[in-house]
């Protein structure tokens, strides 16, 4: 990221906190993230196009075979689109801590809590929701049926932010460290195995007739859990990072 | 009241802990030693044969305490973790960092018994039931703690960026486990279960929790050996520690 | 007691490989932990040994 569009592109502390108020800020924050994203266009496309390549590789590593895809699709598609939300996790942090903005941001008035909300909110816009927009096409690949397909926007719909948010306290926890990358997918993949057992789940049981509901609400239920627990814990582990 | 506080409390810094650690680790051997013993002849002498599984049951003398004290080692490295945290004390991040390796250790014997049980009882070498696969992601959760500690060249942000990652994990196991469970009732092709015991005889059920008390004894005395190399590693630049190697 | 033989005990009624595999295994495990604790605590002790010395022969070079 150069320091040009850093500098550029204020801080919310830059314009009072107290003057923006709660949703001013997050706002404030959340726009800079996009600001700084649409200048980089690759980063963001990258993960989507992981996505993509992952889900065209597993008919070419099992076999073409309609009935076999089929059933494989709702397990295959999810973890394709965690593995790609994780990839651009080590995103989330290392720019701003690069160019000193993360500093900046434990010193500003505003809550620290607030400013990773808005940073998480912003990742999720730019690495979870090509996810979902792309996600219909790919499942027509597994050929899935419109209703499945359905379900799968919407499973992943729900699960993405969840991702976000989980990967978040690896990325902070794992903010500078040597082997960064790799390590944050060893720290993150096992806190991401309900999501993933909820989300394909959810598609699966939709496929078999059962309805989706119950794994939806489940799902639901653990975003409205991190969203409310994932903040602090990353931002404990900023804190303790930048020390 | 006074004199207990302070009592307490003395043994909460690293130089005092060291030869007290030292005095209680010959005890814990030997407890570890006799229930072992006592473990190993209740589970090959007086359990009988079971009727079902033949001699192969007896696994489960391993694998079940094994699994227990997997779990129930990671809560303490959680609570030593979190305690560090809260009072920003070295030492309790310490023991945090002397379990984990055990708890691991513990997590994997689970998992190679389970396979070596599982095989001649139902044909694989892995089953993916529920509890097999919430004691594998387990083992991830270890090795994961371990990782992150082992990356972080700081020892102070080290230990508290391990204990916000053992607070998360321990947060999320039975999240993981509930998950898992539902998994594996919904694909009920997976129908082999380990949670299918065989039906308990009492000398079976003694084995089990004998080998257990041994297999605790033997993670204590560990601990206090590792947290002993780990303080004189972090503590070397310290006078006591200089003066402690003559 | 059931066992009416020795060798009876090591065949564990044909589950030898499974039930050995998994107690020796075990057994190793937990004897090899403690032997490389062991070494780790040697090994602190003596590059603490060695600091000392260094530190010794620095204040009186002799």
């Amino acid at each position: 990221m150069s320091a040009i569009d850093a500098v550029v592109t204020p801080m919310p502390a830059a314009t009072s906190p107290a003057a923006l108020g709660t949703l001013g800020v997050l706002v404030a924050v959340v726009r800079r993230d996009l600001l700084l994203a649409l200048r980089r266009k690759s980063e963001v496309l990258t993960s989507l196009f992981f996505f993509v390549i992952v889900v065209s590789l597993f008919p070419l590593g099992i076999g073409p075979e309609m009935a076999l895809l089929r059933i494989i699709a709702p397990g295959v598609l999810w973890v394709a689109a965690l593995l790609a939300a994780m990839l651009s996790l080590s995103r989330l942090f290392a720019a701003d801590h690069a160019d000193g903005t993360l500093e900046q941001m434990l010193l500003s008035p505003a809550p620290l809590g607030l400013l990773v909300t808005g940073k998480i909110i912003s990742h999720w816009l730019v690495a979870g929701l090509p996810l979902v927009l792309i996600a219909p096409l790919l499942g027509l690949q597994y050929d899935l049926a419109p209703r499945a397909l359905g379900v799968l926007v919407l499973s992943l719909l729900i699960g993405t932010p969840l991702l976000s948010l989980i990967g978040a306290i690896g990325a902070a926890l794992t903010l500078g460290v040597r082997g960064g990358g790799v390590l944050l997918s060893l720290l993150t993949l096992p806190l991401y195995i309900p999501a993933l057992i909820f989300g394909a789940g959810a598609v699966e049981a939709d496929i078999s007739g059962l309805g989706a509901a119950g794994h939806l609400s489940l799902l639901a239920a653990l975003l409205a859990l991190a969203g409310f627990f994932a903040p602090w814990a990353t931002t404990a582990a900023l804190r303790i990072a930048l020390e | 009241m006074q004199n207990k506080i302070i009592h307490w409390f003395k043994y909460g810094s690293p130089q005092s802990f060291y030869p007290l650690a030292g005095k209680m680790l010959p005890w814990f051997v030997v407890l570890a030693v006799a229930f072992g013993l006592a473990g190993l002849w209740l589970g090959f002498f007086v359990a009988p044969t079971d009727a079902v599984q033949g001699e192969g049951y007896r696994i489960i003398f391993i694998h079940v305490p094994a699994s227990w004290m997997s779990m129930f080692l990671y809560l303490i490295m959680a609570f030593w973790a979190g305690l560090g945290l809260a009072l920003n004390t070295r030492l309790s991040s310490m023991m945090a960092s002397a379990v984990a390796p055990t708890g691991a250790l513990m997590a994997f014997i689970s998992l190679w018994t389970g396979a070596l049980w599982g095989k001649p009882m139902w044909g694989t070498w892995w089953v993916w039931d529920a509890r097999l696969t919430s004691e594998l992601i387990l083992l991830f959760l270890y090795l994961g703690f371990m990782a992150l500690q082992a990356a972080i060249d700081e020892p102070r942000r080290a230990d508290k960026a391990g204990a916000i990652l053992a607070l998360v994990g321990v947060v999320n196991v039975p999240i993981i486990y509930f998950s898992v469970k539902w998994w594996n009732t919904l694909h009920q092709g997976a129908s082999v279960s380990m949670s299918k015991s065989p039906s308990m005889a009492v000398t079976m059920l003694w084995g089990m929790l004998v080998m257990a008390l041994c297999f605790w004894m033997y993670s204590i005395a560990v601990a206090l050996v590792r947290v002993r190399a780990i303080i004189l590693e972090r503590e070397r630049t310290t006078e006591w520690v200089k003066h402690a190697v003559e | 007691m059931q066992w009416n033989s020795v060798g009876e005990f090591f065949a564990m009624g044909g589950y030898a490989l499974y039930v050995w595999g998994s107690f020796g295994v075990t057994a190793l495990a937990l004897a090899i932990e403690p032997f490389l604790l062991r070494k780790r605590q040697n090994d602190v002790l003596d590059s603490l040994r060695r600091e000392r010395s260094a530190d010794e022969r620095q204040r009186n070079p002799s």
